[in-house]
C-alpha cells in the first residue's frame, strides 16, 4: 500500500515536471528572466568583464533571445557550466537553453535528446606551428611532435588525418589548454592542435603572435550552436528563428545603426518588413510581439556585428570570417527565408 | 688539607686571572658559521651548493618580481611597457582583486558585508581557539553563524532569526530533559527545534526578501576566496562534532548504530571527493523538480562535511584507541554514566591526542574546497581559470594569478598549523 502511494506520488511529480518542461516559452515569460547556460569562460565566446558583465559571441545569442522573448537583453541569468555539467544542467531544466560552443553531433542530438537550433560558428580542428618550422601545409608534418589534449575528439581526428595521409607523428599528451601553450612555447612540441578558434585565441596571447601560423588544413567539422531540450518545439523555434534573424539581418544589411529607422515604418524591401514586423504577422505565429526580431537585433547588432565585436579581425583574437561568412560571400551561413 | 701541601707545591695562585674575550674561533659570526654551515667538509660542500642554488633561483625570479607592473590596462599593455625585458604583470591583480576575493557577481557596494562577517569571524573564533579568554565571549560565537549568514546572503532577517529561535527552543527543551536521560533531552531538543522551524517557516510572509534591509544576494553570486573561506570554515566546524559522533558510534555496543557508522565511514572514505561534488551538482538536480532544488552551496557543504567527517572520525577513533583501557574502567568505577564518562574523562584525552590529525584534515579540506571549480562554482581557482583567463585582456597571465592564490592559501594554512602547534604545547600535561 505504502509503496503504491509512493510510486503514485513519483508519477505525479514526474508528470508535473513533464508539463512544466513542455512550455519553456511560457515559463520564461512568467519568470521574466531567461536562464542561459554559458561556459565558465572562453576567450571571445563568453567571459565576464571587470564589472561582472557577461560579454562574448555566445553571450550575444542569449541576449538576443532574451530581447526577442522578453523585450530586454539584460533579462538573462547566465548560468556558467563546465564541459562536464552542461548537458545535465539543460536536461534537468536548470537552464532554458545552452549557448556554450557545443558541437552539433549525431549522438548529442539523438541519444542525449537535445535539439540543436542552428549553427552560430563553424569551427574545425587546425594546427598551430612556429614560422621557424618552415611548413606551409599540415601534410608536410611527417615525423613531427604534436601537442594534443587527451580524451578529446581532437585526438581521434589527428590520428585519422595522419593515417589518411600516410605520414607519422609523435603525440605529446597534455591535459589543459594552458599546459599545452606552455609546452608549445617551450618547444616541447613542433605543432599544437585543437579547434581553430581556440588556436587563434591562444596565439593572441603570445609575446610575438606574428611568429606563429595557423596551417590551412582543417581536419574536422565542429559546427557550434545553441541547443534546447528535445520535445519543446515552440521554444526550439523561438531560439532557432532568433538566430536566423541575426543572420538574415546581416544578409539584408540591417545593422544596429539603421535598425531604428528601418523598424519605425515599412520600407521598400518586403523581406526586411516581414523580419522587422512592419508587415505580416510572423511574431504572432511564434507567440511573440511583432517587433521581436527588431529587439533581438538591437540587443547587440546583427550576426556580422557580433562576430566583429567579439572574435573578429579587429579584436586580439583576430578570426577571419572564413566558413562563417554569408553564403553570398562564399561562406556557409544560410538562413531560411522569413516568409 | 691545603696546609699539608703548602710547602710541596711550588706556586699557588691566589688571585683570579682577569677575564678575557673568548678566542675569535669560538664566538660571534665565525663560530656560528663554523657550527652551522661548515662543521665538516661534506656539510661545507652542501652549504656551497645550496647557496648557489638559492642564488640561481633568486637571480631568475627577482628581476621578474621587482620589474613587475602594477597599473596597466591589459596583458598587451604590459608587454608594450616592458618592451622585451622580463617583468611580471601584476596589473591583473590590481584590476581584478575584488573578483578574486568576492567573485564577479557580488555587488560591489555590498563588499562591506562579507568584510564585516570576516572581522566578526575572528571575534567568534577567539574564545573557541584560546580558552583563556572570558567565557562570555562564547555568546558571540553562538550568534556568529546567524549574523554571518544574514550579512553575506542578506535578505529578510526573519530567516536567520527563525533559525536562531529553533536552536534556542531546542536548547531549553534539551536542558529541561537532560537530567532525566541524555537521549530524551537530545532528541526532544531536535524535535522542538524542528517544530519551531516548520511553524515559523509558514509564518514568514511571501516576498519578505524584496523589502529587506540588506539586499538579498543569491548563492550563485558568491565567489572568489570568500567562497573558499566560507566552505572551509562551515565544513570544518560542522564536521568535527559529526566526526566525534561517528567515532563514538563506531565503538558503540549497539550493532545497529555501529553498522550505520561503519558503512557511512567506509563508503564515504572509499569515494573521491570530486565524485561526491558531482553528485551534489549533477545528480541531485534530477531528483528535485525544476526550480525547486536545494541551494547548490548547501548541497556542496553537505557533501564536503560528510567527506571530512568520515576522515575526522577515523582520526578520533585513533585517539580513542590510544587511551589505556584503565581510563575507561576508572570512569566506570566512579559511577559515571556513558555521556558523563565520555565528556569528562575520555574525550578530553582522546581529542588532545587527535589534534595533529584533525588539523591535518582541516588544512587538507580547506585546500580541497578549490575542487568546487570543476562544478562551475567560481571559487578562487575557478575565478582564475574561468572568467579572468578567458577575458581578452588577461588571457595568458598564469604565474601572477596562481602566485596570488598560493599566497592567500599559504597564509591561512600556515596560520592553522601554527595554532595547532601552540595548542599542543598548551595542552601538554605530561612531564618531559
Amino acid at each position: 500500500m505504502k509503496k503504491t502511494v509512493f510510486l503514485g506520488a513519483l508519477t505525479v511529480a514526474g508528470l508535473a515536471a513533464g508539463v512544466a518542461a513542455a512550455g519553456t516559452l511560457d515559463d520564461v515569460k512568467a519568470r521574466g528572466k531567461l536562464n542561459c547556460g554559458v561556459t565558465t569562460g572562453l576567450v571571445g565566446f563568453a567571459a565576464p568583464d571587470a564589472n561582472g558583465e557577461w560579454n562574448g559571441f555566445d553571450v550575444a545569442v542569449c541576449r538576443a533571445v532574451a530581447a526577442a522573448v522578453l523585450g530586454d537583453p539584460t533579462a538573462v541569468e547566465f548560468v556558467p557550466t563546465t564541459g562536464k555539467t552542461r548537458f545535465t544542467a539543460l536536461a534537468s531544466g536548470e537552464i532554458d537553453m545552452l549557448a556554450r560552443n557545443t558541437t552539433w553531433t549525431f549522438s548529442r542530438d539523438v541519444d542525449l535528446k537535445f535539439t540543436f537550433t542552428g549553427v552560430n560558428y563553424y569551427d574545425g580542428q587546425g594546427f598551430l606551428a612556429p614560422k621557424a618550422l618552415g611548413v606551409s601545409s599540415a601534410k608536410e608534418l611527417d615525423g613531427a611532435t604534436v601537442c594534443i589534449q587527451t580524451g578529446t575528439t581532437t585526438e581521434l581526428n589527428l590520428a585519422d588525418f595522419f593515417r589518411a595521409n600516410n605520414i607519422s607523428y609523435q603525440p605529446v599528451p597534455i591535459e589543459t589548454n594552458a599546459e599545452a601553450i606552455q609546452q608549445y612555447t617551450a618547444g616541447a612540441c613542433d605543432v599544437y592542435t585543437t579547434d581553430a578558434s581556440g588556436l587563434a585565441a591562444s596565439r593572441a596571447t603570445f609575446e610575438a603572435p606574428g611568429d606563429h601560423v595557423l596551417l590551412p588544413e582543417i581536419v574536422s567539422k565542429e559546427p557550434l550552436g545553441p541547443l534546447v531540450r528535445h520535445g519543446d518545439d515552440e521554444w526550439a523555434d523561438t531560439v532557432r528563428w532568433t538566430l536566423n534573424a541575426l543572420i538574415t539581418a546581416e544578409e539584408l544589411g540591417v545593422t544596429s545603426a539603421n535598425i531604428g529607422e528601418m523598424s519605425a515604418a515599412a520600407g521598400n524591401n518586403p523581406e526586411i518588413n516581414r523580419l522587422l514586423g512592419t508587415e505580416g504577422n510572423l511574431g504572432e505565429m511564434l507567440g511573440l510581439p511583432a517587433d521581436w526580431a527588431a529587439k533581438a537585433i538591437m540587443a547587440s547588432g546583427n550576426y556580422g556585428e557580433i562576430f566583429e565585436k567579439n572574435i573578429g579581425e579587429s579584436t586580439p583574437i583576430g578570426l577571419a570570417r572564413g566558413l562563417n561568412a554569408q553564403w553570398t560571400n562564399g561562406g556557409l551561413l544560410y538562413s531560411p527565408p522569413f516568409r | 688539607m691545603s696546609d699539608t701541601h703548602s710547602e710541596s707545591v711550588a706556586f699557588v695562585r691566589d688571585t683570579f686571572i682577569p677575564e678575557q674575550p673568548a678566542p675569535s674561533s669560538a664566538t660571534g659570526v665565525v663560530k656560528w658559521l663554523q657550527d652551522n654551515l661548515f662543521p665538516t667538509w661534506l656539510n661545507g660542500l652542501l652549504t656551497v651548493v645550496s647557496i648557489f642554488v638559492i642564488y640561481k633561483l633568486l637571480a631568475s625570479t627577482m628581476p621578474w618580481m621587482l620589474n613587475g607592473l602594477w597599473n596597466t590596462e591589459s596583458l598587451a599593455a604590459c608587454r608594450e611597457v616592458l618592451d622585451g625585458t622580463t617583468g611580471a604583470c601584476f596589473s591583473v591583480i590590481t584590476e581584478r582583486w575584488n573578483q578574486l576575493l568576492f567573485g564577479f557577481k557580488y555587488p560591489q557596494e555590498e563588499y562591506w558585508r562579507p568584510l564585516l562577517a570576516f572581522g566578526l569571524m575572528f571575534v567568534a573564533l577567539a574564545p573557541v581557539l584560546f580558552f583563556d579568554l572570558p567565557r562570555k565571549l562564547l555568546i558571540v560565537t553562538a550568534l556568529f553563524p546567524f549574523a554571518a549568514y544574514w550579512l553575506i546572503w542578506g535578505g529578510a532577517i526573519y530567516t536567520p532569526l527563525l533559525a536562531l529561535a529553533g536552536f534556542v527552543v531546542g536548547y531549553f527543551v534539551y536542558a529541561a530533559f537532560v537530567k532525566g536521560s541524555f537521549a530524551t533531552g537530545f532528541f526532544g531538543g531536535i524535535a522542538a527545534a524542528l517544530v519551531v522551524w516548520i511553524i515559523g517557516g509558514m509564518l514568514i510572509p511571501e516576498g519578505a526578501n524584496d523589502t529587506a534591509m540588506l539586499k538579498a544576494v543569491p548563492s550563485r553570486d558568491l565567489g572568489g576566496f570568500m567562497l573558499n573561506m566560507m566552505l572551509g570554515l562551515t565544513c570544518v566546524s560542522l564536521s568535527v562534532p559529526l566526526g566525534i559522533a561517528l567515532a563514538l558510534g563506531r565503538q558503540s555496543d549497539l550493532p545497529l548504530i555501529k553498522i550505520i557508522c561503519v558503512v557511512f565511514i567506509e563508503f564515504v572514505r572509499g569515494v573521491p571527493l570530486i565524485t561526491l561534488l558531482f553528485v551534489a551538482n549533477v545528480m541531485l538536480a534530477y531528483f528535485f523538480p525544476p526550480g525547486s532544488g536545494v541551494d547548490l552551496f548547501l548541497r556542496v557543504v553537505i557533501m564536503i562535511t560528510m567527506f571530512s567527517a568520515a576522515y575526522i572520525a577515523e582520526v578520533i577513533r585513533g585517539g580513542l584507541a590510544a587511551l589505556p583501557k584503565g581510563q575507561y574502567e576508572a570512569a566506570d568505577s566512579l559511577g559515571l554514566d556513558y555521556p558523563q564518562a565520555m565528556r569528562l574523562i575520555i574525550l578530553p584525552q582522546a581529542l588532545k591526542i587527535s589534534i595533529p590529525g584533525i588539523v591535518n584534515v582541516a588544512v587538507g579540506l580547506f585546500k580541497d574546497t578549490t575542487l568546487v571549480s570543476v562544478i562551475s562554482m567560481f571559487d578562487l581557482v575557478g575565478m582564475i581559470r574561468g572568467p579572468i583567463l578567458a577575458s581578452t585582456d588577461w588571457n595568458g597571465v598564469y604565474w601572477e594569478l596562481f602566485m596570488f592564490a598560493s599566497v592567500l592559501f599559504f597564509v591561512v594554512c600556515y596560520g592553522i598549523s601554527q595554532y595547532s602547534q601552540w595548542l599542543e604545547r598548551r595542552l601538554a600535561t605530561d612531564h618531559r
